[in-house]
């Protein structure tokens, strides 16, 4: 039980409660646009930034950013290219990402990387300076949402009505992806790039399950992802399990919970 | 409030639609195509699928541009217009996610977060508004309900109210009548032809409804492009141009229509 008082399990605890925050505010909205693939992808391509990071020697998590941001500009335009089918462009972004990855971290075989971390979470990893990140990204994501919630609300509703409404809807798109992208990078170490789209949907997933209103949505995601990440890193810590397995699985006890809850209520 | 204005002065142009033509890939849909809508006009649009209605809506409100020609809406390009709170936009219906999680309420109240109000919080007077639509449509027992829980003939009356809170020169419906029963229908074009009637309001209407059209609008088509037909009730046919507070006529009309006991659409 000690390892809960020491530092880098307080500081993961910290940098765990801010992406329980915008993780599942930007998941929101992605799942709402139809986008819920999108989370997946990024950060199967961050993974390959961070890779690269490590071979390079430069801050791997801002790689990753690098990487994740570059991606969601590729899947936009691919979405173009193939306008009826969208979905191709995600799974060929995707798959790509991994690749990329896969040859960066066998080229640097000879580093004492622990690629695992990296893909399931770790709760030992999280340095100062990943805290920090964590906190930038936390304030940029919640001061553009604050700002901009009647926008993205008008937006994720229904996008043509936005664009006669006079949004200038490419503009909230290349934020929502930049956005995104942030929060995924800001959350890989915590909870690993092949989980963090977990994160992102779930708790938006069990919020349209009890919420009437879109602002009862919003803090129905947070308090959700909150539970999940604080209860699955305690678990993660007191029997050293990855963190990205132990949420994930309570975000999906949470979901089975709710679902059978709506059912017993309607019968 | 009945403001009764000069004749001339209500002949503005609306829409005006010069050599308009666009295809998708190598098959023409629209070829030089000319409009032009004014003031309190009533355009019906008709035509069978893949005649180009919804591109040509598109085309319209900026969504599409044109291969060639030129559209202007109250005498501006449509590029450089920049008072889209003048028009109100009703989607077709399934162009919404009926899971999407949000109340009647905060849907009507989106319809004021255009371009000109980025940045601000909603104020007093826009809550107001909003309730004042919501009565107007005879929804306000429907504000704190979930979108998704409403009838279809709800649903489209809650996208109205949203259209019309910000008391639009210029209502665009998108095939507002599909998939709702008959008799919910002839209560919505009730409602829209008293909207035309009494108000300063020019009407684009692509619908499948032929025997409405035919019945308000006139037997023929005063226009016709490929597949496309455009039915019109021009201004001059009205009494005269009046201007008055929307959201309070409707309260009257649906007064009358309680009277009725019908407006239960």
């Amino acid at each position: 039980m000690e390892i809960i008082a020491s530092e880098f399990f307080q500081r993961a605890l910290l940098g765990g409660f801010l992406i329980g925050i915008t993780a599942p505010v930007m998941g929101l909205f992605l799942v709402l646009r139809r986008l819920s693939m999108i989370g997946d992808t990024l950060a199967h391509v961050s993974i390959a930034g961070v890779a690269l990071g490590f071979l390079i020697n430069v801050f791997p998590i801002g790689v990753g950013l690098l990487f994740a941001i570059a991606a969601s500009f590729a899947i936009e335009k691919l979405r173009k290219a193939y306008k009826s089918y969208a979905e191709l462009s995600i799974a060929i972004i995707m798959s790509g990402g991994v690749a990329l990855a896969s040859l960066f971290f066998t080229m640097g075989r000879g580093f004492n990387v622990n690629v695992s971390s990296y893909l399931f979470g770790s709760i030992y990893t999280l340095g100062n300076e990943d805290l920090l990140v964590i906190g930038i990204v936390t304030i940029i994501v919640l001061a553009a949402v604050k700002i901009h919630f009647k926008e993205l609300f008008l937006l994720t509703f229904d996008e043509d009505a936005a664009a006669v409404n006079g949004l200038p809807v490419k503009y909230f798109n290349i934020m929502i992806s930049i956005l995104t992208a942030l929060v995924i990078s800001a959350s890989i170490k915590i909870v690993g790039a092949l989980l963090v789209s977990a994160l992102l949907t779930i708790p938006a997933a069990c919020s349209l399950i009890i919420a009437r209103s879109f602002k009862q949505t919003i803090i129905t995601v947070v308090l959700i992802a909150e539970l999940a990440v604080m209860a699955g890193l305690m678990i993660a810590g007191v029997w050293n399990l990855a963190p990205g397995g132990t949420i994930v699985m309570l975000l999906i006890f949470m979901l089975i919970l709710l679902l059978l809850a709506k059912r017993g209520f309607k019968i | 409030m009945t403001v009764l204005l000069q004749g001339g002065s209500c002949h503005r142009d609306i829409i005006t639609i010069e050599d308009v033509s666009f295809s998708y890939e190598q098959k023409q849909v629209i070829s030089g195509l000319n409009v032009s809508v004014k003031e309190r006009d009533f355009v019906g649009l008709i035509g069978s699928n893949g005649a180009g209605k919804t591109t040509l809506l598109k085309m319209i409100v900026g969504l599409l541009k044109p291969d060639q020609g030129k559209i202007s809406l109250f005498g501006e390009p449509v590029s450089r217009f920049k008072h889209w709170e003048r028009i109100g936009y009703v989607p077709q219906k399934n162009a919404f996610n009926p899971l999407f999680p949000a109340t009647v309420r905060e849907v009507v109240l989106s319809g004021l977060y255009g371009r000109s109000k980025l940045f601000s919080r909603v104020t007093k007077a826009e809550a107001s508004k909003a309730e004042d639509a919501m009565l107007a449509m005879s929804i306000e027992d429907l504000a704190d309900k979930r979108i998704g829980q409403l009838s279809g003939g709800q649903q489209q009356r809650v996208f109205l109210a949203k259209a019309l809170i910000n008391n639009p020169a210029l209502l665009i419906l998108d095939e507002p009548t599909v998939g709702i029963d008959a008799e919910t229908q002839e209560n919505f074009f009730h409602m829209i032809r008293h909207m035309h009637q009494r108000h300063n309001i020019t009407f684009l209407m692509v619908s499948h409804d032929m025997e409405w059209v035919r019945s308000y609008l006139g037997q023929e088509p005063i226009q016709m492009n490929g597949k496309l037909r455009f039915y019109v009730k021009h201004s001059h046919e009205l009494e005269n141009c009046v201007e008055n507070d929307l959201t309070h006529s409707l309260k009257d009309l649906r007064k009358s229509m309680d009277r009725r006991a019908s407006f239960v659409f």
